[in-house]
């Protein structure tokens, strides 16, 4: 057998001996990002659609959550930057090659749009809430002709918000794991999951529970279909893609991966809403709780795994 | 003009002078280097091959983190050098984690930092640190688009190879074997 013994003289913080730039901010934040995502997704969508009556907690109350979400992920993004102080240099430069940048002018647009778009459906929403000074409710009043608009707007920064908390990570061919293009749509439906668990578990609105529990189903489908198509990418391709996939095959990341993402925070979740959807009495909460905590399991699992990952020479 | 590096591995012996010279030339923080020296043994015993290599940023024709840097801050600078623009860096680390031969690190002040190939003194017609002083002058520094230079000819003459080519770095450091 040959055998290979590499020895480095080299043992810079954070990188050596397994990289380590990147802790909870950046998970979080990729979480934040994919839930926020969705939500706006499907507020979008079914205001286009003029189900806004059909779908209340999807289309008029969630979007509230959206600028909180934006605002933590972005806090935690701010936190994560080691030369804070110039962040500012994202937002006089765009490079289109940098996943990056787009995440950064992507936000730059979302997030005024979110607060403007929950506050067009302040009145809708919580009815009871007086907003006491009259120019403001003018104001609102003025927004609801233009939300088809802003509902078209929406739906495309959502999908290339949601795209990019996955791109963001398959851009970088250094880390193998992460180095796949399914990371992408992966994370994509991950955060749409997350907004319809969600709303399952808020909404009061039997219709919506029942419907927004069928969206959910499909989507948790297309995650496992995804993964094992990630899985199966990784193993018919180069030596390195194989040793990314070994990780979570026998590797150290097995059982976090397979038990807490794909059993508790997929399949299970999946079983219960059938079994939902089948008139069995099953407790809502459990099954849009576990989406959730396996969506955030995901980002930081797939965060460590891709840095765990490397060529090697 | 596309500044590269030649670095003969039959003649280092990895004394890890470059290393030490670099980190006094720049004033690298204690912990952190811009150079290191590997080591690989490979075979079966007792037939054993040993490697000794000084390493180094590649300053990548293709280099990955100046696409992924949102910033501008990494860039190509005279003769295809990458180097980083302190006051442009955010430290968002996307370059670190772009960087297949790790060579990359977040200075203490908060910026990220690398290997220059002594551009400061390369500009006062002086050789890299770590060429400088390598005692056994297992490096040589210069244009590669220059046939006429000492660089050019010896990676013409002699058998090299890049590190990770297979990564589309197009890597400008050449390791003589």
């Amino acid at each position: 057998m040959v055998e290979e013994l590499i020895t480095s003289g080299r043992l810079t913080p954070e990188v050596d001996p397994i990289l380590h730039i990147w802790g909870w901010e950046i998970p979080l934040y990729l979480f934040l990002g994919g839930f926020a995502a969705g939500i706006l997704f499907f507020s979008a969508l079914f205001t286009l659609q003029n189900k806004e009556n059909r779908y209340p907690m999807a289309v008029k109350i969630l979007p509230f959550a959206v600028p909180v979400l934006l605002a933590i992920g972005l806090g935690a993004l701010f936190l994560d930057l080691s030369h804070k102080f110039y962040f500012w240099q994202l937002y006089t430069n765009i490079r289109w090659e940098s996943p990056m940048s787009w995440g950064a002018w992507t936000l730059l647009l979302v997030t005024p749009l979110s607060i403007v778009w929950a506050a067009s459906w302040l009145e809708e929403a919580f009815p009871k809430f007086d907003l006491r000074y009259n120019w403001l409710k003018e104001i609102l009043s003025d927004l609801k002709p233009y939300r088809k608009h802003m509902a078209w707007a929406l739906i495309i920064l959502a999908v290339i918000l949601g795209m990019y908390t996955g791109i963001l990570l398959s851009a970088f061919n250094a880390r193998p794991f992460w180095n796949s293009a399914i990371m992408g749509p992966l994370f994509l439906t991950s955060g749409l999951s997350t907004a319809a668990a969600s709303v399952t578990l808020l909404t009061r609105n039997h219709e919506e529970r029942s419907d927004f529990t069928k969206i959910d189903l499909l989507l948790i489908a297309i995650e496992l279909f995804f993964i094992i198509h990630m899985f199966m990418g990784f193993l018919a391709s180069t030596q390195v893609h194989v040793q990314a996939a070994e990780l979570f095959l026998g590797g150290r990341f097995t059982v976090p991966f397979w038990v807490w993402v794909v059993g508790i925070g997929l399949t299970i979740p999946a079983i219960l809403e059938i079994l939902e959807l089948r008139k069995h009495h099953v407790p809502i909460f459990v099954s849009a709780v576990l989406v959730i905590a396996g969506s955030v399991m995901l980002r930081f699992i797939v965060v460590e795994a891709g840095q765990a990952s490397r060529w090697l020479y | 003009m596309r500044y590269a590096m030649a670095i003969d591995t039959k003649r280092c012996v990895g004394c890890s002078d470059c290393v030490v010279a670099c980190q006094t030339e720049n004033k690298v923080p204690i912990g952190f280097c811009r150079d290191w020296i590997v080591e690989t043994t490979t075979g079966t015993y007792p037939q054993l091959q040993m490697e000794i290599r000084s390493e180094r940023c590649n300053h990548c024709t293709d280099a990955p983190c100046v696409r992924a840097c949102p910033t501008k801050a990494s860039h190509y600078g005279a003769g295809g050098i990458v180097t980083v623009d302190h006051e442009e860096c955010i430290g968002c680390k996307a370059c670190i984690a772009s960087c297949p031969y790790d060579a990359r690190y977040v200075h203490p002040e908060g910026y990220v930092d690398k290997c220059t190939f002594c551009i400061h003194r390369v500009e006062q017609g002086e050789h890299p640190a770590c060429v400088a002083v390598c005692p056994t002058h297992a490096m040589t520094f210069g244009d590669m688009d220059d046939p006429m230079s000492d660089i050019f000819k010896l990676v013409s003459r002699r058998k090299w190879k890049t590190l990770i080519p297979e990564a589309g770095t197009r890597p400008n450091i050449y390791y003589l074997i």
